[in-house]
């Protein structure tokens, strides 16, 4: 046998358990799904499962989701790039140590992180605490929908600022100092060095926070107190309480359907916005 | 006065000296060339003159103001940078069309400039291209577009040409001083190939471990090596131990030979330099000292040989071959003897010779 031969015969058999996982893991589940999704109770083919993203109710919660989780996706972005800018620059001999502190909350279970919040935002919470004795107007977002906003923006926040930290630390040094000595200016190696070089990882953070932020069901329920009816909410119901599992697979393929949807406008618009830029 | 100027200039990286106290005047309109050997300091000298890096101490001067702490995007300067620095998410005609854009040209203007810098560097009809699909070379050459179009009035180069075949390179040479010499631009070159600073340049720098060890024109880079160093990194050459034992004599490898330097007075040891080419290969006995062939490599034009003679090993260049084993005399012609006063400190020593 050849050295070659061997090797590809080799990769084949690491690369069985991996596409046993991807079929058991990914494929499976989503043929579940689609069968529930498209079958009512006695199993017979029905498309009433999808077209009930058109009642007033789901509609309503699809359309909040999309919206809040498009706001919270703008105020990370806000946040992360100028994040990641400074950590590129910071001149502290620990730069791997800022980043680190940036990071650290990712490690702690998300649903803890959320409910700090709910402990911290609560008519009687902490900040109105520290607000009265201060003689301030009080604080008064729980179970509104911007306190679900600052809980996604707090939860994904991370994951907006490593990957646009590490697109932007990828850029050659040598690069941004062409830029300024042919005459650009600041704003204008941002603008023309910086932001284009780095849209592989301002488009893999609007991603990873997108995605999670349109489809919760936890932060939502934590923060908004049953006030704030996310799509994520409507199908964690329906498996639940409604039990009514062929409808929650409905509403489940719809919003996969749009999340596939925004991330081909996401794609497209970095592709041109990348274009035009320039 | 001089357009540029570098006024004791000292620059160390992690406690390490890179540049010690260095002067540089550069005047309007000269091409000047910072020639040494790897590490020695010139791309350290090109980043302080285009403001990427601050000197720890001393001052530089455009026009006799001290721009030391002005911004690079300030400077009246471009560089085409040793590492060509392309942005890779434009194509070459964006690349070009940078620094025009900055300054607000028109597009018209901008869209003839592109096209003759493009036609200058032999890469005409490359515009719609991405900097990924050309070669090193290629890159090199947009590298050089890009910052010309902008006519700064100085240049400064980083071993522009590095990447590039022979012909190629003494093609771009040409051009670059057609160039210069067209749009009225100083140029700064930086090269580590002697042959390169002594074809392009008006003033040639050369340096060693952040000490300038010799300054002048080609001819006296060439001919007057001030020192063993330089000696040894312009061309080949035979650098020799010798005692000159009185004006115009010199003793070399025990034999007596006539030479044209005065001044340095009597059996004072010296270092003697005699380039390759210089030395006259005839028969037994007509020469100044007898020895034998110990090697024979044809290079082109003439034949590299090693003579035996006196105990030393001389290089030696003739258009006509002697085989090995041959037994030769060497002589040299007075004005072809080069003597140069042997390095007085230890820290000069360590300067000249450490390479
Ligand atoms: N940013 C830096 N940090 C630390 N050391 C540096 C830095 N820049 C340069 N040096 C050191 O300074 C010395 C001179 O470097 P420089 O780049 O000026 O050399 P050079 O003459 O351009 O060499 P070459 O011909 O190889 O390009 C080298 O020893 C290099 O390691
Ligand atoms: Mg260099």
């Amino acid at each position: 046998m050849t050295k070659t031969s061997m090797n590809s015969n080799l990769k084949r058999l690491f690369s069985g358990p991996f596409l046993a996982f991807i079929l058991c893991g990914t494929l499976v589940p989503l043929g579940v799904i689609a069968f529930y999704g498209f079958t009512d109770r006695s199993g017979a083919f029905t498309i009433e499962n999808i077209m009930a993203i058109a009642t007033r109710n789901h509609a309503q919660a699809l359309g909040l989701s999309l919206g809040l989780a498009l706001i919270s996706t703008v105020i990370c972005l806000l946040l992360a790039f100028p994040l990641g800018l400074i950590l590129k620059d910071s001149k502290l001999g620990k730069k791997g140590f800022m980043v680190f502190v940036f990071i650290l909350p990712m490690w702690m279970n998300f649903l803890l992180r959320t409910m700090a919040w709910q402990v911290l935002l609560e008519r009687n919470g902490i900040i109105n605490i520290v607000l009265k004795s201060l003689g301030l107007p009080l604080l008064d977002i729980i179970n509104t929908p911007a306190a679900v906003v600052l809980g996604m923006v707090y939860d994904y926040l991370p994951f907006m600022v490593l990957p646009i930290y590490n697109a932007l630390i990828k850029i050659d040094k040598n690069l941004i100092e062409a830029a300024y000595d042919l005459g650009a200016d600041k704003l204008l190696v941002l603008r023309k060095v910086l932001i284009p070089l780095s849209v592989p990882g301002i488009v893999s953070g609007i991603t990873m926070v997108f995605v999670p932020s349109l489809t919760t069901f936890a932060i939502s329920t934590m923060l908004g107190g049953g006030k704030v009816n996310l799509i994520g909410n409507i199908i964690e119901q329906e498996f639940t309480v409604g039990s009514n599992w062929n409808l929650g697979a409905g509403l489940s393929i719809v919003m996969m359907v749009f999340i596939i949807i925004s991330m081909a406008l996401i794609e497209k618009f970095d592709r041109e916005g990348e274009a035009s830029m320039i | 006065m001089a357009l540029i100027e570098l006024v004791d200039i000292s620059k160390s990286f992690d406690g390490e000296l890179v540049l010690d106290e260095f002067n540089l005047k550069i005047k309007e309109n000269e091409f000047i060339t910072l020639l040494g050997p790897s590490g020695c300091g010139k791309t350290t000298t090109l980043r302080i003159l285009g403001g990427f890096e601050t000197p720890d101490t001393g001052k530089v001067l455009f026009q006799g103001e001290d721009i030391t702490n002005l911004a690079p995007n300030k400077r009246p300067l471009n560089t085409v940078f040793q590492k060509y620095a392309l942005f890779p998410h434009m194509n070459i005609a964006e690349n070009i069309a940078f620094g025009l854009k900055i300054s607000g040209k028109s597009k018209e203007y901008i869209n003839d400039k592109i096209k003759y810098a493009l036609k200058l560097v032999n890469l005409s009809g490359f515009e719609k291209r991405s900097v990924d699909s050309l070669s090193g070379g290629q890159q090199q050459r947009i590298a050089i577009a890009r910052a010309i179009v902008n006519e700064p009035r100085v240049l400064l180069l980083d071993e522009p040409l590095g990447a590039l075949d022979l012909k190629l390179r003494q093609e771009m040479q040409y051009e670059l001083i057609r160039l210069k010499n067209e749009l009225g631009i100083t140029f700064l070159y930086v090269t580590h190939d002697q042959e390169e600073a002594l074809t392009m340049s008006d003033k040639v720098v050369v340096m060693n471990q952040g000490y300038i060890q010799q300054m002048g024109t080609p001819e006296e880079i060439y001919n007057e090596p001030e020192n063993a160093f330089v000696a040894d990194f312009i061309g080949d050459s035979n650098i020799i131990d010798g005692v000159m034992l009185e004006d115009r004599v010199v003793k070399i490898c025990g034999s007596v030979f006539p030479c044209i330097d005065e001044g340095f007075g009597r059996n004072k040891p010296v270092d003697v330099v005699i380039r390759p080419e210089d030395i006259i290969i005839g028969k037994p006995g007509q020469g100044i000292m007898d020895g034998v062939v110990t090697s024979n490599v044809f290079i082109g034009v003439h034949y590299e040989m090693c003579i035996e003679a006196g105990g030393f090993e001389w290089l030696a260049q003739n258009t006509t071959s002697y085989p090995v084993g041959t037994r030769v005399s060497i002589g040299v012609t007075p004005e072809n003897i080069q003597i140069m006063h042997k390095p007085q400190s230890e820290d000069e020593e360590a300067i000249s010779l450490d390479d």
